[in-house]
């Protein structure tokens, strides 16, 4: 469903991102792996609509999508979190999932101010989306504390929860493990692989943690200074002498 | 301590040298030739006061503004408990029905001088409303949020010079016409924030007034514009006599003797009721998608957009309702008035407004109408101290940051109640 053909990202006279090409098939978890610096980052960065890239050919569904406005790629369904996390820190937790869902609601004004019963049931809609996420992610108990003095894993399954209310197609998560213990990061491998089983997401993953990645991806894409080293399935990847010395030898 | 002692002798030498030479010397014309005098003992003794004043608090200042932040433990409402929600609703609906009534039934038995000062209250409720959208919840720093009340007014004044148009359609073209000038300002200050923001806004508030004061053969320049119509109540006018053929005046229609009373009361009334409908019409808006999503941008414009929000749209809407209301109230102020002139709309206003939504506190609704009332009559009670307003203004805003940063009454948020799930 998407595919990324040799996506070059320069910043002056940094080549970040250079020819790096992926794809992502339906109902697939694809991971993009690198050491820091790698230009992992600015690849969904490219994606996301953020940067508009150099070169190469971003497609989504058959469609080309690079350089177009962030907004109208994530209204596409392909949605994305960030390697820091990104909350609305000042508004409670249900109301950064209503936000996500301005879609959903998107009624003119006058039937707002009016609460006319059709806007009533699309806000109720909504609502319950919230709260059938935030069971899910495990934070209904805070659903009104402000998103911004949640513990810093909470943060972390908001925000997968907030993309998921906009009911994506395809969810990119820049380093969802990065700052997780052991026990958390285990419920979020089981949330990733759920998201892909349950409700047909796939996923593209940025992250460092290899015994998660090992264990969910289907295949794994690995970039050393923004060149493109290898790809395959885990067990290929593990095998890779390539791989082995750039990366994981030194870990 | 050395370096407190250091810094409050620099304080005070500073005090010093800035007003020993404003305060202490009066210029003195003798014929052609200006002299310079040294004043009296008791304004040296002043300057020398305030001087050790200065050099004592520096000093000690850690002391002091720590004792000045416990302050709000004095407050027998500061560690109450929270109330909960259902009761606090009830009790917030309550109260506001019965202010809301009190505003009503007032005029008829306050006097004319303050109900006129009352109108003109509202007029700044309604603006601090508008532009608590733009500043408090969509975060943009707006410095020229006087230009849309000017629009309002001078649509208004224009409109009816020219048109014979009356207050009742003025009221929405003006408002609309304020609105049409938030989203074309909103337009090339998209991309800004911050600083940049407030700047080019600021500019744009000045162009408008100096744009006013210009087009001389149009807007009378300097000069104003004047002679506006009072509004009318269903075709009845407040004058004694009638001015517009076709309408009949008040006090005839009831059989009752002719009062400008009437008229103050019937301004105030309208204000009333535009106000009332300003805070609900926000309100509503507040906790609809757009609402949330001014402060979602507000709060994070990145994340914001990669959930498929609009910076242009949310942005231009936020200007454009703020504006709106404020086109509102501009079209109220120049009917009170009958005569504006672009003096009525100096940056000092937009400052002042901002002021009303910075103390209310951002976002907080109840806030913002508290201080609009607080910052509208104090200075009329304290009309003896009417040449140290700036003063106290600027004293009473640092206190204020130093003490309660986040305004009069926070916002609060808005409680969620969610459906269990099975
Ligand atoms: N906006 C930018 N401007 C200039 N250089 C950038 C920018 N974004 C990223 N870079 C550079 O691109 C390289 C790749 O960064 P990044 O994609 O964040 O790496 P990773 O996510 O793999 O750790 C780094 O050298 C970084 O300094
Ligand atoms: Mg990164």
């Amino acid at each position: 469903m998407l595919e990324v053909q040799n996506l070059s990202m320069r910043f002056g006279g940094l080549l970040a991102v250079d020819q790096v090409s992926l794809d992502v098939q339906e109902h697939e978890i694809v991971a993009i792996i690198g050491p820091n610096g790698a230009g992992k980052t600015t690849v969904f960065n490219c994606m996301s609509g953020f940067y508009k890239p150099t070169g190469g050919k971003i497609l989504f569904e058959g469609n080309e999508i690079q350089g177009k406005p962030d907004y109208k790629i994530s209204r596409l369904g392909l949605v994305r979190t960030f390697q820091h996390v990104r909350l609305f820190n000042r508004m409670t937790v249900v109301e950064n999932l209503l936000v996500a869902q301005h879609r959903h609601l998107n009624t003119n004004l006058i039937s707002g101010i009016l609460k006319t019963p059709n806007y009533r049931e699309r806000e109720q809609k909504s609502l319950d989306r919230a709260a059938y996420w935030l069971d899910r992610v495990g934070l209904t108990e805070m659903a009104n504390r402000d998103a911004g003095n949640l513990a810093y894993g909470q943060q972390r399954r908001l925000e997968i929860a907030r993309c998921m209310v906009t009911e994506p197609k395809l969810l990119m998560l820049d380093e969802p493990a990065a700052g997780l213990n052991p026990a958390e990061t285990k419920d979020l491998n089981q949330l990733i692989i759920s998201l892909k089983e349950d409700y047909n997401v796939s996923v593209v993953l940025i992250e460092h943690d290899m015994s998660l990645v090992m264990d969910i991806s289907d295949r794994i894409n690995v970039i050393n200074q923004g060149r493109p080293l290898a790809s395959g399935t885990p067990d290929e990847i593990r095998r890779n002498d390539d791989v082995i010395k750039a990366y994981l030898g030194e870990a | 301590m050395t370096a407190n002692l250091k810094h409050a002798l620099f304080c005070a030498f500073i005090t010093l040298i800035i007003s020993y030479p404003i305060l202490g010397f009066d210029l003195k014309g003798r014929g052609t030739s200006v002299a310079l005098e040294g004043v009296d003992i008791s304004t040296s003794i002043g300057v020398l006061l305030a001087v050790v004043i200065v050099f004592v608090f520096q000093l000690y200042r850690d002391t002091i503004m720590g004792s000045v932040r416990q302050l709000p433990a004095i407050n027998p409402l500061a560690n109450r408990e929270p109330m909960e929600q259902s009761k606090r609703l009830k009790l917030e609906s309550i109260l506001l029905t019965l202010m809301v009534i009190g505003a009503v039934i007032w005029p008829f038995i306050a006097s004319r001088g303050a109900v006129d000062l009352a109108t003109l209250v509202l007029i700044y409720i309604m603006l601090a409303l508008g532009l608590n959208v733009v500043v408090g919840l969509a975060g943009l720093l707006d410095l020229g949020y006087v230009a849309f009340y000017a629009v309002g007014a001078y649509s208004f004044a224009l409109l009816s010079q020219y048109f014979g148009i009356s207050f009742w359609f003025a009221l929405p073209i003006g408002a609309g016409l304020a609105a049409l000038f938030g989203l074309v300002l909103g337009f090339p200050v998209l991309r800004l924030r911050g600083d940049y923001l407030a700047i080019v806004t600021l500019g744009f508030g000045e162009i408008i007034r100096i744009l006013l004061n210009n087009m001389t053969s149009l807007t009378g320049g300097p000069n104003g514009i004047g002679g506006i119509p009072d509004p009318t109540l269903f075709g009845m006018e407040f004058s004694r006599l009638i001015k517009e053929e076709g309408n009949t005046s008040f006090h005839e229609t009831f059989g009752i003797a002719y009062s400008g009373e009437h008229k103050v009361i019937f301004l105030y009334l309208i204000a009333l009721v535009l106000a009332v409908i300003t805070a609900v019409a926000i309100r509503r808006l507040m906790r609809m998608p757009v609402g949330r999503a001014w402060e979602a941008l507000r709060e994070d414009e990145i994340a914001a957009k990669s959930l498929g929000l609009s910076r242009t749209a949310v942005k231009l809407s936020a200007f454009t309702i703020g504006a709106f209301f404020a086109g509102f109230a501009g079209t109220v102020f120049a009917s009170k008035q009958g005569f504006i002139s672009p003096e009525s709309f100096v940056f000092l206003e937009s400052a002042i407004i901002l002021a009303i939504v910075v103390l209310g506190g951002m976002g907080s609704q109840m806030g913002v109408i508290l201080a609009a009332i607080a910052v509208t009559i104090l200075p009329e009670l304290a009309r003896e101290f009417s040449e140290y307003r700036m003063l106290i203004f600027g004293a009473a805003m640092v206190l204020m940051m130093v003490w309660r940063p986040q305004g009069l009454m926070p916002m609060r948020r808005i409680h969620i109640e969610l459906k269990r799930q099975e």
